[in-house]
């Protein structure tokens, strides 16, 4: 122990000096090639933010397809005039296009690498008190695998024959059958698979070996530990969806044949062997699944500190949600298939999976009445940040719960590959993600810009996107169990799913205010980084953790003097009569830990 | 012009919209004292109204689509899914309303007010284990009532089923049944596909000379059918709504699903008042440009009515004069394959 106290002095000595040599930098090292976690996280976040807004923009020009097909867009020409027919109408292709660039942004680029790409960066070294990580150099080329990555993506939204149109699943043989814009695709994201386990590799290393004096793994806020599990399943998943694409990319460029068997494309026979694309199927849900709790995990982390810190009370039940990120990390890697019940997989195979999905909604319930406990009897600020975090529970509730019908195998015949999916899972893992991440970038907005957000943007911004969300979301389920399939360019060919042309004219409407508010929020955020009124104390919501015990523009190096030293766990809120009782505060003589405080008598 | 109209309205209400922002984030600031209390009022009731009109219109729409969403299940096994989802939905119901129901009442109740105290109550075991153990094991019903009808549906068909078989491909998809022997002549290798050989059927194999291909599916009633599930080019889907089927169509791999139809379309016509009442099949996996184009009518008629509608059809070896020394290609284009009763019978 002592040898790695000696080891971390050591370590602190030399940051100590590089904070200093901070001053002598220039635009680039600071802004672009820098190795500062904080910057990188700024880097993440803001390049998120650009993919959001292409994401975001392309989901409306497909809903306007969908909602009004007959209507003109022909003045979306400048933008997007190739992917259009003469009279206006949007082309199928490029339809199927907006819809794989839309899942793959938004999944990838925003909800991986500018969700936890931002947070991981910016909260682990600060939250366990560190100079920085463990690996800056690694964490900058991390960024910069990304930023190739995006590049490589945006180029290939202006190539002739489109960007990929195979959806964000990619299924050969229809991403066999596609063009360039599929070949970049698959670039792209081996790029953004190197990016993220560079820095997958870069948080774990530094969440084991760089906390501070005093902080055992339990006594890391969850915040953390969430992060934590979400770099372990990253570095687990990615490198089999990265060689499940490369055996693709053999099958596209090399003549090999690991997918394709015997076809007949357009007459013409292509003589292909034997191989499988259910073998595909497997390997890119391996990530696939598992990629949903990248999403959702690092956002649950958010919540559950933002709840804490707003309500002024314990997070409820600590190690219990520390054990149920745990399940969650193990179970995820055995539920893949249960996106290929109809696949031809063999049915008892699908029985397996089906046991393991439904189990993984046990440690989910707990962590959703764990922060209902938290809220209760709480002291609730009703802040932005503590409202987005709210919203998250609620359709973290909504989203979670319809995931136990489509684990099912046998409500699954049903319901797979229609509306009701798409319902479900925009709910569980996109708006509630979304929201956590909301929450985490108005609390942490301070620490990263020493500012405030605009707050009375931020409510309106809130309650648009929330009942937005509902209204847009909710419909979709009806639809869903009547069998009206995702990703069709038009209704219009069968009685059964015509039927709901009003429905996706409303979802339409909604889809374009909800998106207005979402330039808004963009608009607060690039507005309150200038403009935003300044942040005076260094602890601004009155919380315990590590990050606001540095200044209130911390430099590279984060802690001016000696890097603060740990007593306690991160959630002694209204304990023995102070507010908030901060990690570095020695534990008082007597005073229990939370493990050891007698249940209360009287609990209602 | 009217979608620039809209664009300059939309962003002329953003911009008024940031204004009363700002102007309202400063005033407060320089009133100097932020009103957490106040604030946390107004959310918090906004949340209770949320939740209250919220609820309201969910019940709303519930009675707005009664009838639309889930049709009528037109298969056996159909009920036996619609008796899954209506189990889960009560569970889930129960758990929704209740956490939903607590999670806003909580934030109202519970908002700042100066002064006072929240309650340090950090960990209770008996609470966690309730609600560990409460969704394991309902969770453990719905997976042994689930698992149950699983292996009733996907277990093998009975011996006497009708055998048909569809083939997807880029956008259609190719139906064939096998004739009065009621065996499907087997498929010789893609490599055989030709204009006069749609799927590659094997000529050399008895069976195939009586196979007929049929633009519509026709299928009697009370009988079990299994559907043998090929596909050309790309992974399709055979998705019939109504009769609660769905199985991937994957290039390489036959896939089979077998199901029993419980109601005629005219019955069905009947029932709903909809004399233009079809069922469809349709593709549930994205194939390509062509996805949302992939229909074919479903029409189940009554055991009579199916033997004179295959008595009626022309076999595709005859069609296409596989067993005749000449080029059929002419024949196999002007041929208009299996219309004969279709018309008949609709």
């Amino acid at each position: 122990m002592s040898d790695v106290n000696t080891t971390m002095e050591h370590t602190h000595a030399e940051a100590h000096d590089h904070a200093h040599e901070a001053h002598h930098e220039n635009f680039f090292t600071k802004y672009l090639f820098t190795m500062d976690h904080k910057m990188i996280a700024k880097q993440f976040l803001i390049t998120g933010i650009f993919w959001a807004i292409i994401g975001a923009f392309f989901s409306v020009v497909f809903r306007l397809q969908l909602g009004f097909p007959d209507a003109d867009l022909s003045w979306l020409a400048p933008v997007m005039g190739r992917w259009l027919t003469p009279d206006g109408a949007l082309d199928p292709n490029f339809y199927n296009a907006l819809i794989t660039m839309h899942g793959t942004l938004l999944v990838f680029f925003v909800l991986t690498a500018g969700l936890s790409g931002t947070f991981a960066n910016f909260l682990i070294p600060l939250q366990i008190g560190a100079r920085d990580m463990a690996s800056p150099m690694m964490n900058m080329l991390s960024y910069w695998f990304f930023f190739l990555a995006s590049v490589i993506m945006f180029v290939s939204l202006f190539i002739p024959d489109g960007p990929a149109q195979g959806g964000w699943t990619a299924y050969p043989p229809l991403s066999y059958l596609l063009g360039h814009g599929m070949t970049l695709w698959l670039l792209s994201l081996t790029f953004f698979v190197a990016s993220t386990v560079l820095g997958g590799l870069n948080y774990i290393t530094t969440i084991l070996n760089m906390r501070t004096k005093g902080m055992s793994m339990f006594k890391m806020p969850l915040t953390i530990w969430a992060l934590f599990f979400t770099a372990v399943i990253g570095l687990l998943s990615f490198p089999v969806l990265v060689a499940g694409f490369i055996l693709l990319i053999f099958d596209r460029s090399l003549g090999t044949s690991f997918y394709l068997s015997d076809l007949v494309v357009n007459g013409q026979f292509l003589d292909k062997g034997t191989g499988s694309p259910i073998l595909y199927e497997h390997l890119f849900w391996f990530l696939g699944h598992p990629e949903v709790y990248i999403v959702i995990l690092p956002a649950m982390g958010i919540v559950s500190e933002v709840l804490s810190v707003n309500s002024k009370k314990p997070v409820f039940g600590y190690r219990a949600m520390v054990f149920s990120i745990l399940a969650i990390t193990i179970l995820s890697f055995l539920v893949w298939a249960h996106h290929m019940f109809v696949s031809g997989m063999n049915p008892f195979v699908g029985s397996i999976f089906v046991l393991f999905t439904l189990l993984i909604a046990v440690p989910s319930a707990i962590k959703v009445f764990n922060w209902i406990a938290t809220i209760w009897r709480g002291n609730i600020r009703l802040n932005p940040q503590t409202m987005y975090a709210i919203g998250f529970v609620s359709m973290f509730i909504s989203g979670g719960l319809t995931g136990i019908f489509l684990g099912n195998s046998t409500i699954d015949i049903q319901l797979h590959d229609t509306y009701f999916i798409v319902a479900h899972f925009h709910i569980v893992m996109g708006v509630a993600a979304f929201f956590g991440m909301f929450a985490g970038i108005h609390h942490w907005f301070p620490k990263m810009f020493g500012r405030y957000m605009n707050r009375s943007m931020a409510y309106m911004h809130f309650w648009v996107t929330l009942i937005g969300a509902y209204l847009i979301f909710w419909p979709m389920h009806y639809m869903g169990m009547a069998g009206v399939p995702r990703r069709y360019y038009t209704f219009d060919a069968f009685d059964a799913f015509s039927q709901f042309a009003g429905m996706n004219v409303f979802i339409t409407v909604v889809v374009m205010i909800v998106f207005a508010f979402q330039i808004l929020w963009v608009a607060n955020f690039f507005y309150s980084i200038f403009k935003g009124r300044k942040v005076k104390e260094s602890n601004p919501w009155g919380a315990t953790t590590l990050e606001w015990t540095t200044p209130v523009n911390p430099g590279h190096g984060n802690w001016p003097g000696e890097i603060p030293e740990v007593y306690r766990w991160p959630y002694d809120y209204n304990k023995n009569g102070h507010e908030f009782i901060p990690q570095t505060v020695p534990m008082e003589e007597g005073e229990l830990e939370h493990e050891e405080t007698p249940a209360p008598e009287k609990v209602s | 012009m009217t979608a620039l109209l809209i664009i300059l309205v939309i962003v002329l209400v953003l911009v008024v919209l940031l204004q009363i922002a700002l102007t309202s984030d400063f005033i407060n600031f320089i009133k100097g004292d932020d009103d957490e209390e106040g604030r946390s009022k107004f959310q918090g009731s906004m949340l209770m109204v949320f939740l209250v009109i919220g609820f309201i219109t969910l019940i709303w729409s519930i009675f707005y689509f009664k009838g639309r969403f889930l049709p009528e299940p037109a298969s056996e096994h159909g009920h036996l899914i619609d008796m899954n989802f209506n189990l889960a939905l009560f569970f889930t119901g129960i758990v929704f309303v209740v956490t939903q129901i607590l999670l806003f009442y909580f934030a109202y109740k519970y908002r700042y007010r100066k002064g006072r105290k929240a309650f340090y109550f950090p960990e209770n075991n008996k609470l966690e284990v309730a609600w560990t153990i409460v969704p394991a094991i309902v969770l453990t019903f719905l997976i042994v009532k689930g698992l149950t009808s699983w292996y009733a549906i996907t277990s093998d068909a009975p011996e006497d089923k009708i055998v048909f078989e569809a083939t997807g491909k880029q956008f259609a998809w190719v139906l064939r049944y096998p004739g009065a022997d009621g065996e499907l002549g087997a498929l010789a290798g893609r490599d055989k596909v030709s204009p006069t050989n749609e799927v590659g059927i094997d000529w050399n194999d008895p069976s195939s000379k009586d196979d007929f291909l049929a633009n519509d599916i026709v299928l009697p009633v009370g009988k079990p059918v299994e559907v043998k599930i090929e596909a050309m080019d790309v992974i399709h889907s055979f998705f019939l709504p109504h009769f609660r089927v769905k199985m991937d169509a994957v290039p390489g791999i036959t896939t089979r699903f077998w199901f029993v139809p419980t109601i005629t379309t005219a019955e069905m016509r009947e029932k709903l008042g909809d004399p233009g009442f079809n069922f469809e099949l349709a593709c549930a996996e994205l194939c390509g440009r062509g996805h949302s184009s992939m229909r074919k009518v479903v029409t189940i008629v009554t055991p009579e009515e199916y033997q004179k509608w295959v008595e009626a059809q022309t076999p595709y070896s005859q069609l296409v004069g596989a067993y005749e020394q000449k080029t059929s290609r002419q024949t196999a284009e002007n041929a208009n394959v299996g219309t004969a009763l279709n018309a008949e019978i609709n």
